[in-house]
C-alpha cells in the first residue's frame, strides 16, 4: 500500500508541475497584454507598471521568480483589482462555490442512489425506463442551459425563487439544482449497472435462500458491494461540478471562483487565470489522487494491478 | 407388438433404397450463419431507445444540411428593418438583434457544431488508436513509457487545457477541435491499450504469429477489426462531450466569433436577451440538447449490443 500511495504521490507531483509550467509558459507567449485596453497610458508609465509587475524581465527568470513565490503560496496580484493578492481573491470567493459544490454532491448523491437502485430493481419495466430516460436527459442537458431555464422560469416567471443574487440559503437552491442534476444522473447510471451486476452474483440468491427479507438482502449485500466501485466516479464528479460552476455562478450571478475565472479570462488578467488554473488543477489531481488511494484501500486487486502493472 | 408386425408384414426391402452417405454435408451447420456484427445490428434494433436515437440523429443530420437552404435567408445577412421578430411567423424560428434569421442559424450553427465535433473525434483517432496500438502491442519498456507519460497527461484536468490553448490560439472551428483533441485522444488510447493487451494473449493471435504473420498484418488485420467494437463505443461518447464543451467554451466567451454561427454561439446570443426574447435561446437549445441525447441514446444502444458481458 505505502508503495502504491507514494508511486500515486510522484505522479500527482510530476502533473502538477506540468500544469504550473504549461500555464505559465502558455500565458506569456499569449497574444494581448494585460495594459492592452489602457491605450491612453504614457509608454514610460507603461514600462513603470510592467517594472512594478516584474514583467520587463525575460521569460526564464519570471519563471523562477513565480515556482519561488508560488513555493509561498504567492500567487502575485490582480491587474484588474489594483493590488488585490490573487490567494485573497481566491480565498475570497473559494467559500461559495465550495458550498455549493458540497450542496450539489449531496443532493446529486442520494437522489442518483434512489434512481439508480429502483431502476435495476424494477429492471425492464416503465419504472426503469422512465429513469433511464431520466438520467440521459440529466446529462444531455448542457448544465448551463438548464441553469439558465430554471432561472428564468422559476426565477423570473414564477417568482418562487430568486432568479439570481447570493445573500442566503434559499438563494442556493435554483444553482444547487442545476449542479445536482449532473450528478445525480452520473450516479444513478454507474448504481444501475453495478447494481444488476450484484443482483445476478451466487450470494445474492444464498441470501434470498437463508431467508433475508428483499429489504435487509437489497441493502446489506447488494447496495453496499455496488456503492464500493462508485468511488471512481467521484474524481470526473469533481471535474464536472468545477466546470458546472463556471457557468451557473455566471448565471446566478454568484461571487465564487468559476465567476472571477470567466471574468478573469474575458479582461486578460493574467496573473489571476493562471492562480485560478494552479488552484483548480492542485484541487483536482489531489482528489484523482485521494480517490486512487482510496479505491486502493477498499479494493487491493487495483494496488497490486497498479504496481506491477 | 402384434399391431408392429403387421405393419412391418407389407413393407418388402425393394421398397427401400440406400442413399449415398455424404459425410460432408452431415458436418454442415443448417441454420442460418450469424456473425458478430450481424448479431450487434439484430440486438441494436431490439433497442427502441437507440432506435429513436438513430432516427433523430438522422433527422438533425438531414436538417443540418438542407434546413439553411430551405429559406432564401443567409445565416449571415443582416435585416434591420426585422430585428426580433417573434417565432412562427414568416421566419419559423423568428430573427435576432440583426434581424438574421434564426432558423437558417440553428441548423448552419448546429452543422458547424457536428462538425466541430467530428473533427475533434477525428483527432482522437488519428492520436489515441496508433498510441494504444503501439503501446498495447509492443509492451514491455515501450509500454512503460508511453504509460508514464499518459499518466502524468492523465491528471491534467481537459477543462483548463482547453481554455488555456483557446486563450493562446485565436477561437475558429480549427483551433476549437485541436484543442479537444489534444486532450481528448487520451481516452481513446487508454481504451485501444487495454484490448490490445487483452487480445496479445488470445490463441488466434498466437496462431497468426506463428505462422509468420507480420507485425503490419498482425495489426491491421487480426487485432484492429477486434478493436473496433470498442473504439465506436468511445466515439460516441466523446462526440457528444466535444458538442457539449464547444457550447461550453462559447458560454464563457471563447467560441467562435459572429457572425459565424454554433449551437454555443447562439445559445450565448439567445442568453443576453433571454428575459425579452425566449425563443432566441430555446431553440438552439433544444437542438443542441436534442443532439446530446441521440447520441448518448444511441451509444448506450450500442455498448450493450457490443459488450457481450451485458448480453442476457
Amino acid at each position: 500500500m505505502g508503495r502504491f500511495a507514494l508511486q500515486r504521490f510522484m505522479y500527482m507531483v510530476i502533473t502538477l508541475w506540468v500544469i504550473i509550467t504549461l500555464t505559465f509558459f502558455l500565458m506569456h507567449t499569449m497574444p494581448g497584454s494585460p495594459l492592452q485596453h489602457e491605450d491612453k497610458l504614457p509608454p514610460e508609465l507603461k514600462e513603470e507598471i510592467l517594472k512594478e509587475y516584474g514583467l520587463d524581465k525575460p521569460l526564464p527568470v519570471q519563471y523562477v521568480t513565480f515556482l519561488g513565490k508560488l513555493a509561498q503560496a504567492d500567487l502575485g496580484s490582480s491587474f484588474k483589482y489594483d493590488g488585490r493578492s490573487v490567494t485573497d481573491l481566491i480565498m475570497q470567493g473559494f467559500p461559495a462555490s465550495l458550498q455549493l459544490g458540497i450542496q450539489a454532491t449531496i443532493i446529486g448523491v442520494i437522489f442518483g442512489i434512489i434512481l439508480g437502485c429502483v431502476s435495476a430493481l424494477r429492471r425492464g419495466t416503465w419504472v426503469d425506463n422512465v429513469a433511464n430516460v431520466f438520467s440521459i436527459l440529466g446529462y444531455s442537458v448542457p448544465n448551463f442551459v438548464l441553469a439558465t431555464l430554471l432561472s428564468y422560469y422559476v426565477g423570473v416567471k414564477l417568482q418562487w425563487l430568486p432568479p439570481a443574487k447570493w445573500d442566503g440559503p434559499e438563494y442556493s437552491i435554483l444553482p444547487t439544482l442545476s449542479l445536482a442534476v449532473l450528478v445525480m444522473a452520473t450516479i444513478a447510471r454507474y448504481i444501475r449497472t453495478e447494481m444488476l451486476e450484484v443482483l445476478g452474483q451466487d450470494y445474492m440468491k444464498t441470501a434470498k435462500a437463508k431467508g433475508l427479507s428483499a429489504r435487509t438482502a437489497i441493502i446489506k449485500h447488494a447496495l453496499r458491494n455496488a456503492l464500493i466501485p462508485a468511488v471512481t466516479v467521484l474524481g470526473p464528479l469533481i471535474i464536472g461540478l468545477i466546470t458546472g460552476s463556471l457557468v451557473v455562478e455566471q448565471i446566478f450571478a454568484i461571487p465564487g471562483m468559476g465567476w472571477m475565472f470567466v471574468d478573469s479570462i474575458q479582461v486578460n488578467d493574467y496573473t489571476v487565470i493562471m492562480g485560478i488554473t494552479i488552484f483548480y488543477s492542485a484541487l483536482i489531481i489531489v482528489g484523482m489522487f485521494l480517490v486512487d488511494v482510496l479505491y486502493g484501500i477498499i479494493d487491493p486487486r487495483i494496488r497490486i494491478g497498479g504496481v506491477q502493472e | 407388438m402384434s399391431s408392429m408386425n403387421s405393419s412391418t408384414q407389407n413393407l418388402t426391402p425393394e421398397m427401400f433404397q440406400p442413399i449415398e452417405r455424404d459425410t460432408l454435408a452431415q458436418e454442415g451447420v443448417s441454420s442460418k450463419k450469424i456473425t458478430f456484427w450481424g448479431d450487434v445490428w439484430r440486438r441494436f434494433l431490439k433497442n427502441k431507445g437507440a432506435l429513436i436515437g438513430a432516427l433523430l440523429l438522422l433527422v438533425i443530420g438531414i436538417l443540418a444540411i438542407v434546413g439553411p437552404e430551405i429559406h432564401s435567408y443567409s445565416y449571415r445577412s443582416v435585416n434591420y428593418d426585422l430585428i426580433n421578430k417573434e417565432a412562427f411567423g414568416d421566419h419559423w424560428f423568428g430573427t435576432d438583434g440583426a434581424g438574421r434569421d434564426v432558423w437558417t442559424r440553428t441548423w448552419y450553427g448546429a452543422g458547424i457544431s457536428l462538425l466541430i465535433a467530428f473533427l475533434a473525434t477525428a483527432f482522437d483517432l488519428f492520436i489515441g488508436v496508433p498510441y494504444g496500438c503501439i503501446s498495447g502491442y509492443y509492451g514491455g519498456k515501450v509500454d512503460n513509457w508511453m504509460q508514464r507519460i499518459i499518466e502524468v497527461l492523465y491528471g491534467i484536468p481537459n477543462l483548463i487545457v482547453i481554455i488555456l490553448l483557446l486563450l493562446w490560439m485565436k477561437p475558429g472551428i480549427i483551433a476549437i477541435a485541436l484543442a479537444l483533441g489534444i486532450t481528448g485522444w487520451i481516452t481513446m488510447a487508454r481504451v485501444v491499450r487495454g484490448q490490445m493487451l487483452k487480445l496479445k494473449s488470445q490463441e488466434y493471435v498466437l496462431a497468426a504469429r506463428t505462422l509468420g504473420a507480420s507485425t503490419r498484418r498482425m495489426l491491421t488485420k487480426h487485432m484492429l477489426p477486434n478493436v473496433l467494437g470498442p473504439v465506436i463505443i468511445t466515439i460516441m461518447f466523446s462526440i457528444p462531450t466535444a458538442i457539449f464543451f464547444e457550447a461550453f467554451l462559447a458560454f464563457i466567451g471563447l467560441g467562435i466569433r459572429p457572425p459565424e454561427a454554433s449551437l454555443g454561439v447562439l445559445i450565448n446570443d439567445g442568453y443576453k436577451v433571454l428575459q425579452l426574447f425566449p425563443y432566441q435561446l430555446f431553440f438552439p437549445a433544444l437542438v443542441l440538447s436534442l443532439i446530446m441525447f441521440s447520441f448518448n441514446l444511441v451509444g448506450d444502444g450500442l455498448r450493450d449490443a457490443l459488450d457481450p458481458k451485458l448480453r442476457q
